[in-house]
């Protein structure tokens, strides 16, 4: 697969990188002068119909999902009565740690089967179909923790991710003829994404030699090649250096613009801010709200759910271990030194005892 | 409980270790850290940055490839884990942390089964801070959330009394009203004279509680200084505490 392959490389980055030529200087600049605002791309609006509520219904809905639950041992990790994902948009799902994101995820994605519930992609009900068969439909997600297959080079990892390849059959994997040319335009289009990525010039090395964040964009990359409707990234900027945001942000920008939907988890509220055009709020496995980006982070129930009721306390004064005088300027200094520990503490056990009833 | 008055050797010594899982691929690179008695140390920094891959270094569960992790002067670089737990190490993981199809009790007892005599004792120590864990002994692990898991894990820790505890995010998986709960819980373990050393991802409560914390970026240690200092710093501002601002 590699002979080949390394001899016909320079002329496809060539010539990627040519177009790729007029983007370029913008990237120096990028990382200080403030989070630029490259060009500020118009949101979609109008995407549910009546009041934006948990559940509320959209215009044309991608995914429909129903009654959606999954537990582990005592914890319900995952209880969604009813939640549409717009088509063609950017929708961001946030929530707290634990609040059932990533399980979500997983349920919607087949990596994992849930205790009830259905939910219908473009038409077509995906309950209890496996994974790969999901992506073939043209759902395609990331992962958390990537997935990247260490001992492939970069470009084969790609390379792996185009769907409908002839040398998959065992009997026309024999003969190349068959394959050859079908093979040579995987690469090629592999290699524009990944020069789109910036990550053309490891293209020959190993998935493992990668960094963290450089994984992120390989899995996303990869992603792409199964020319998805529906892309779902798992916190696609945590572990990404922080210079190389913008430009993320721009490709997920880009993929809307080509007319996909895209579906993100995210914790960098900076980014939802940015770029989502709708937005499902999470806790505790339900959804709490959904609505546009600047009126769910007004919600005062968000707030609650997300930042926490104490984010105006510093632990370290409220702990003792540190004076008031000392206390984290993003705090409440002078509140923080009338609350006792023990009743934070009550206050957790407390909520753990209502959520096991 | 401050670093400064320290001037014995350091409960860990961490020096400039070189670890890694695959071969040829190291997670970090040339990573140092400093524990002094008594001390509370937080570590952050962003995912992939060698927070986790950092305490397991300490426990033996990665190849240390150069350096060295010292306890109290001696070199326990690579050592198994029951030797690095009957030296004075507790580890308490951030998943499969519990026994689940035993009881509380006999979780605990697991932790202390190279010293099973100072099992009273040690209870007395543990349900003091868990006091709630105490009316529950004979309860199923298993049936326990994530949380409660939690503290049963960081209990079994504490039986053997360890000269340092190892947290791999304690408050990964709660909520936030339950991660405060489980940041002043750490506190008061410190409190009582266990050196500690958290790995966070909540990375502003864990520099409010911790007397020192750590940045790591890349496999290596970026920036430290003591939790009021790295929550002042701009630079550690920006990139990993990130605001919710408007």
């Amino acid at each position: 697969m590699s002979n080949n392959s390394s001899a016909r490389r320079p002329k496809s980055k060539a010539t990627t990188t040519a177009s790729q030529e007029p983007k370029a200087p913008s990237a120096a600049d990028d990382t200080h002068v403030m989070p630029s605002k490259p060009v500020e791309r118009a949101k979609s609006t109008g995407l549910h119909i009546g009041e934006a509520a948990p559940g509320v219904a959209k215009v044309d809905p991608i995914i429909v999902a129903d009654g959606i639950r999954r537990t582990f041992g005592g914890l319900t990790a995952v209880d969604v009565e009813h939640l549409e994902i717009p088509r063609g948009a950017i929708t961001a799902l946030i929530g707290p740690n634990g609040a059932g994101k990533t399980t979500l995820f997983n349920l919607l994605t087949g990596f994992d089967k849930p205790d009830a519930g259905t939910w219908i992609f473009d038409g077509t009900s995906l309950s209890g179909v496996p994974a790969f068969k999901v992506s073939r439909m043209g759902q395609v997600r990331t992962f958390q923790l990537t997935k990247a297959l260490g001992l492939l080079t970069v470009v084969e990892n790609m390379k792996l991710g185009a769907k409908g390849q002839k040398g998959e059959s065992f009997w026309q994997s024999l003969i190349p003829g068959i394959w050859r040319k079908q093979d040579e335009e995987i690469e090629e289009r592999a290699m524009e994404l990944l020069a789109k990525f910036k990550l053309d010039a490891k293209a020959d090395d190993f998935a493992a030699s990668l960094s963290g964040g450089q994984r992120k964009l390989l899995e996303m990359a990869r992603a792409l090649m199964s020319q998805p409707q529906l892309v779902m990234l798992d916190e696609p900027m945590a572990g990404v250096n922080p210079a190389l945001t913008q430009s993320l942000l721009d490709k997920i920008l880009d993929l809307k613009q080509e007319g996909m939907t895209v579906l993100f988890v995210e914790h960098d509220m900076h980014m939802v801010r940015h770029i989502a055009d709708w937005v499902v709020v999470m806790a505790e496995g339900r959804v709490v709200a959904e609505g546009d980006p600047h009126t769910v982070m007004r919600d005062p129930a968000v707030i609650d759910a997300y930042l926490g009721a104490h984010q105006e306390l510093d632990l370290g004064v409220v702990t003792g271990r540190y004076s008031a005088d000392a206390a984290d300027s993003t705090t409440d200094a002078a509140a923080s030194t009338k609350v006792k520990a023990s009743d934070l503490e009550a206050a957790g056990m407390a909520e753990l005892e209502d959520t096991s009833k | 409980m401050s670093a400064a008055t320290a001037t014995s050797t350091p409960v860990v010594h961490i020096d400039n270790i070189v670890a890694g899982y695959l071969p040829g691929v190291n997670i970090l690179n040339g990573c140092s850290l400093v524990a002094e008695q008594g001390e509370l140390i937080g570590i952050i920094g962003p995912n992939g940055a060698g927070k986790s891959t950092l305490l397991k270094a300490i426990f033996g569960q990665v190849n240390v490839r150069s350096g060295s992790v010292m306890l109290e002067g001696e070199d326990i670089t690579g050592l198994r884990a029951n030797k690095l737990v009957a030296r004075g190490v507790g580890m308490v993981p951030q998943n499969n942390n519990v026994f689940p199809s035993l009881t509380i009790e006999e979780n605990l007892q697991m932790g202390l089964y190279q010293r099973p005599g100072a099992y009273k004792e040690r209870l007395e120590f543990v349900t003091g801070i868990f006091a709630e864990l105490g009316k529950r002994l004979k309860q199923r692990a298993g049936s326990l959330s994530g949380g409660e898991r939690q503290m049963v894990a960081m209990s079994r820790a504490l039986m053997m009394n360890p000269k340092v505890l190892l947290l791999d995010e304690p408050s990964a998986g709660l909520s936030p009203v339950r991660q405060d709960e489980a940041f002043i819980r750490v506190s008061e373990i410190n409190k009582a004279g266990v050196t500690t050393i958290m790995v966070e991802q909540n990375a502003r409560r864990c520099l409010q509680i911790c007397d020192r914390g750590y940045v790591l970026d890349q496999g290596r240690d970026a920036y430290t200084g003591t939790g009021r200092e790295l929550l002042g710093d701009p630079k550690v501002t920006e990139l990993y505490l990130g605001t919710l601002g408007t």
